[in-house]
């Protein structure tokens, strides 16, 4: 027993002091440093793909000689989900790694989380997949700019389609949380805007991938509504789906659905993905312009797999910030700042914009309807949304968004 | 009329699923005393095995049945692995000790399925059969539906022939009254455990296997099933297999119909229920009296006034941090404060853990209400540092006085459970109230005043709040106050006698437990610059627990080791792929190798030295 205690206290001791040893700071000045986080343990099905993403786009651009002459480097970690970890995470990698800028998270909250801590310490934060509208908006500053598309931007562009349909009796679904809310507010405003007549008679919100799908199933079909707006997602999203077809809640009725064509949320479902739900996505194999091909290749080849929508966010979230440093012609925060602003970055879904006036990137979603092909959920119908359409006016923003 | 029929009978449905995985809990909780976290794992773990199976067989209704059961074999199987590898080892560590080497099984089963499975969630088919749906009234209610309302009472009812007309089931049953006087008749208790276990892990595991035509399997089912079932265990009562069940039916059936009145109650209806219930009927409904679970006077050693040895060993510890920001980076001050921090946290834990022998499952609610409290404060007042560090341990010692009314009225898992019940409504109304608290967007922009703002000047305000934080609750372990808290722990009966009115004692202490994690959770807001929900979410509650066992619930210095070591190591391994998989191997192997937590198990080792010489 007591060399078994000594081991443990051996083992104790050796945690301590590997702790108290500074991560290896060395300042190595062939290398630009990229500091990664984002929830990799908490959500492995959305960020590997991501990840991978930017692997390859990194792999890309050290290939082509990297960025200012040098190699770029990214120390990525994970968060674990949780947004305090995230902070200790991102001051790790600000003072012992020494990393000309953070990039990625997933959840909002931590986004935010982390673009306070940016803010704080004077760190450009590039926010990759956080949909929250409030990170550029309410609690916008100069130091957070933000890649995918916002919840507001996707809202609207399912409020245009919406808009068009001859429903009049609306029902909405949506998690119980930040995201489900702004989702619905923004989806209900557009809609109403442009058609006054229509009216949303139920609304449920079922708890975070804790919904109960029947009897939510149920309690919408008792509303007799016309079309039903969702906003669920991953494992809710399938017991919704399955629940509702066997109930026939979809029976003559429009469905309008917000992501619900990214691959992340329409492989799981399988041959059970449902069809002619009007969507937000990214329908990865549909898309054939000579970017998107060449891009979808390198990442087959690389992975064999097909790219996700978290695999596209990923790339163009580490070409933007390759973009924005040699913009800037070095790693000084205000330079790269000054540079990102309006910077047009080339990418596989279209080039897009970061706007100067709330650092938003103009990055659009596909909007089209799902279907079932070769026993796997996919879109069709689709076009390319662009996000500069889908934003509200220079002086709305301008309300919403704190002066620098 | 034909609606609210196919409404009951779909809140039917659901609350069978739930009953299968509960009913397993409270059978394992029932005879070993085990408050087994890995249960949701089992769960999940059901629902891998079936789909996988199910996948590589013909389709048909008998290879679908034939599945559900292998996968619910095979995960009964792997609960007696579990059993017999962690468990047995440690069932005479101090009570909840083996809720920490059960927390370490769940970071391997989750890393586990991720490498073996993929991150990707997966739909399964229909059941064979039961792919369609039945006509009640124009109303339509799927086929499994039906199949699951009659799967749920044939457990239940199988279960009860099992209990009541077999050998096996009358030693258990004894074992569940009574399991030192099963012992003394001779009885194998080991295989008896050994055996619950199975029965109870292959439960969790059915219960995972026939959600397979209604969920997809993902790797959040574990966490996401668990605390449900053990608010239904505690409604139904500890250890009672039919209270269960109609939990089961209550939640279900007020789920079903809850929503349809208001909708947004879906956060928090589990909790308020269970909060209703227990104030009045502290055992649950069907609970039988005395299954506690606390302190055992027989295992507790004394905690001593500190020798001169311990105070010069905390002197020169306190020395050594002051001395630390000389020569340390940046990184290392915020690592420090945060295991300074929440070392404050797991003592004041364990302050009405290891003293009062009240454990709590939430006591991240008063560390989330400083946090709150502090940042609330700044945000909408634009308070100072100063005054909303004043605001923290006060709001936090208020939430104390008020849950702590209700708490200390019940005792064991049932104390435990109320509290969480508190902190899952405080959370729910931090969640939802958007307008005040930024619901989970939280709150932003809490830093510190200009003169703590330096990482320095942060970190000594930090040392000394903590350092007086812990000196001011050991005096108070050592007064008066604090003898007849353990006086209270150990006999209630004896103390009671003497004059000690326990449950104004007890009370006081959680109020000032409160206030301490408030403090530490209004340092916390200011150190992060940012305050969320999951400040007061049940994994922070978690930590805290986890910390103070294994640190050692019976010493004074374990929550303090605790924390720096489930700090550190995360720390030190969240850069690996796979690192919950290391941690939850490490932790399992303190529990096996230090079964009084570390602190604990060294103290034993040295007495042990001392005598041998």
């Amino acid at each position: 027993m007591v060399t078994r205690r000594r081991v443990l206290w051996a083992t104790a001791a050796a945690t301590m002091l590997a702790s108290l040893v500074p991560g290896s700071a060395a300042l190595a000045a062939d290398t630009i440093r990229i500091g990664e986080i984002n929830s990799y343990s908490g959500l492995p099905a959305f960020t590997l793909p991501y990840r991978n993403g930017w692997e390859l786009a990194v792999e890309e651009i050290n290939a082509a000689g990297g960025v200012l002459g040098k190699q770029l480097e990214v120390i990525s970690r994970d968060d674990a989900g949780k947004p305090a970890n995230a902070v200790k995470i991102a001051e790790e990698l600000i003072a012992n790694e020494n990393v000309a800028l953070l990039s990625g998270t997933f959840f909002s909250h931590i986004g935010l989380a982390v673009s306070d801590l940016a803010k704080q310490r004077k760190v450009l934060f590039v926010a990759a997949e956080p949909l929250t509208d409030a990170i550029v908006w309410e609690k916008g500053h100069k130091y957070t700019f933000r890649l995918r598309p916002s919840t507001y931007m996707q809202a609207a562009m399912l409020a245009d389609e919406a808009a068009k349909l001859p429903a009049k009796r609306w029902a909405t679904i949506a998690p119980n949380y930040k995201y489900g809310q702004d989702a619905v507010t923004a989806f209900k405003e557009l809609l109403l805007a442009k058609r006054p007549d229509v009216e949303f008679v139920d609304e449920q919100w079922p708890a975070l991938f804790k919904i109960d799908a029947g009897a939510t199933a149920q309690a919408l079909l008792a509303a007799k509504p016309e079309a039903i707006y969702n906003v669920t997602f991953g494992s809710d999203l399938a017991k919704f789906a399955r629940e509702g077809k066997l109930r026939g809640l979809f029976e003559n009725v429009s469905v309008v659905s917000l992501l619900t064509g990214e691959p992340e949320y329409l492989d799981p479902l399988g041959a059970d993905a449902p069809e002619g739900w009007i969507v937000t996505g990214y329908p990865s194999t549909e898309i054939n312009t000579p970017e998107h091909t060449a891009f979808r290749d390198a990442y087959k080849a690389r992975y064999d797999a097909l790219p996700m929508l978290g695999s596209i966010v990923g790339y163009n979230t580490m070409k933007a910030v390759a973009a924005i440093i040699t913009a800037a012609g070095s790693t000084d925060t205000d330079a790269m700042i000054k540079a990102a602003e309006g910077l047009t970055v080339q990418s596989p879904t279209g080039p897009f914009t970061f706007r100067a006036i709330d650092h938003q990137a103009t990055m659009g979603a596909y909007v089209g309807k799902t279907a079932v092909k070769n026993g796997m959920g996919t879109m069709v119908d689709w076009t390319y949304a662009d996000g500069a359409d889908y934003l509200p006016s220079d002086e709305e923003v301008r309300k919403m968004r704190p002066a620098d | 009329m034909s609606f609210f029929v196919v409404q009951f009978l779909t809140g039917l449905a659901s609350a069978a699923s739930l009953f299968l995985v509960a009913c397993g809990l409270s059978i394992i909780f029932g005879v070993t005393r085990i408050v087994n976290f890995a249960h949701g794992s089992f769960y999940m773990l059901g629902a891998y095995l079936a789909a996988t199976i199910v996948a590589t067989l013909p389709v048909g209704i008998f290879s679908y049945w034939g599945s559900v059961l292998v996968a619910a074999l095979v995960v009964g199987l792997i609960g007696i692995v579990v059993e017999i590898v962690v468990l047995r080892r440690i069932y005479h560590a101090p009570e909840l000790f083996q809720l920490v080497a059960t927390f370490g099984v769940v970071l391997v089963v989750q890393d586990l399925t991720l490498a073996i499975w993929g991150p990707a969630d997966k739909l399964g088919p229909l059941a064979p059969g039961l792919d369609s749906a039945v006509n009640i009234g124009g109303q339509l209610l799927p086929e499994y539906d039906v199949a699951l309302i009659i799967l749920g009472p044939a457990v239940l009812g199988l279960l009860w022939l099992l209990f009541h007309r077999t050998r096996w089931g009358t030693l258990v049953r004894a074992a569940t009254q009574d399991r030192e006087m099963v012992g003394a008749l001779g009885v194998n208790q080991r295989r008896i455990f050994t055996s619950v276990f199975f029965l109870g892990a292959c439960l969790a595991g059915l219960g995972g296997a026939v959600q397979i035509p209604r969920e997809p399997i993902s790797l959040m089912m574990d966490l996401n099933v668990i605390a449900e079932v053990f608010v239904v265990v505690v409604i139904g009562g500890m250890g009672s297999i039919l209270g269960a069940f109609l939990a089961a039916v209550i939640i279900g059936e007020l789920n079903a119909f809850g929503i349809l009145i208001f909708p947004e109650i879906t956060l928090v209806l589990l909790f308020l229920v269970m909060a209703v219930v227990l104030v009045i009927r502290p055992r649950g409904l069907l609970g039988k009296p005395e299954l506690t679970v606390g302190a055992q006077p027989a295992q507790i050693a004394a905690i001593h006034l500190p020798g001169p040895a311990t105070k010069l060993a905390m002197g020169v510890l306190f020395a050594v941090l002051a001395l630390v920001p000389l020569f340390a980076g940046d990184f290392l001050l915020v690592l420090l404060i945060e295991v300074m921090l929440l070392a404050l946290f797991a003592a004041s834990l364990h302050f009405i853990m290891g003293n009062g022998g009240m454990v709590s499952f939430g006591h991240a609610a008063y560390f989330g209400i400083g946090a709150y409290g502090a940042a609330l404060a700044v945000v909408h007042s634009d308070s100072p540092m100063e005054l909303a560090l004043v605001l923290a341990p006060t709001a936090a010692g208020l939430a104390g006085l008020v849950f702590g009314w209700f708490c200390v009225r019940l005792s064991g898992v049932y104390f435990a459970m109320l509290s969480l019940a508190f902190a899952q409504i405080a959370w729910s109304v931090v969640f939802q109230w958007y307008e005040v608290t930024g619901g989970d967007d939280g709150l932003l922009g809490i830093w510190p005043s200009e003169w703590a703002s330096d990482r320095f000047a942060f970190y000594y305000l930090s040392l000394i709040i903590v350092a007086g934080g812990v000196l001011m609750l050991r005096r108070m372990i050592f007064s008066p106050f604090g003898y007849a808290l353990r006086a209270g722990r150990d006999s209630p009966l004896r103390s009671d006698a003497i004059g000690i009115n326990l449950r104004h004692q007890q009370w006081a202490s959680i109020v000032i437990a409160g206030a301490f994690a408030g403090l530490a959770g209004g340092l916390y807001a200011f150190s992060k610059g940012s305050v969320f929900p999951d400040a007061m979410s049940i994994p922070r509650s978690v930590d805290a627990l986890v910390m103070v066992l294994l640190g050692g619930v019976d010493t004074l210095a374990g929550p303090l080791v605790g924390a720096a070591a489930l700090i550190g190591l995360e720390d030190a391994i969240s850069r690996f792929d796979y690192w919950r998989l290391i941690l939850g191997l490490v932790i399992i192997l303190i529990c096996v190798t230090a079964p009084n937590g570390i602190v604990g198990s060294l103290k034993l080792a040295f007495a042990g030295r001392r005598e041998r010489e």
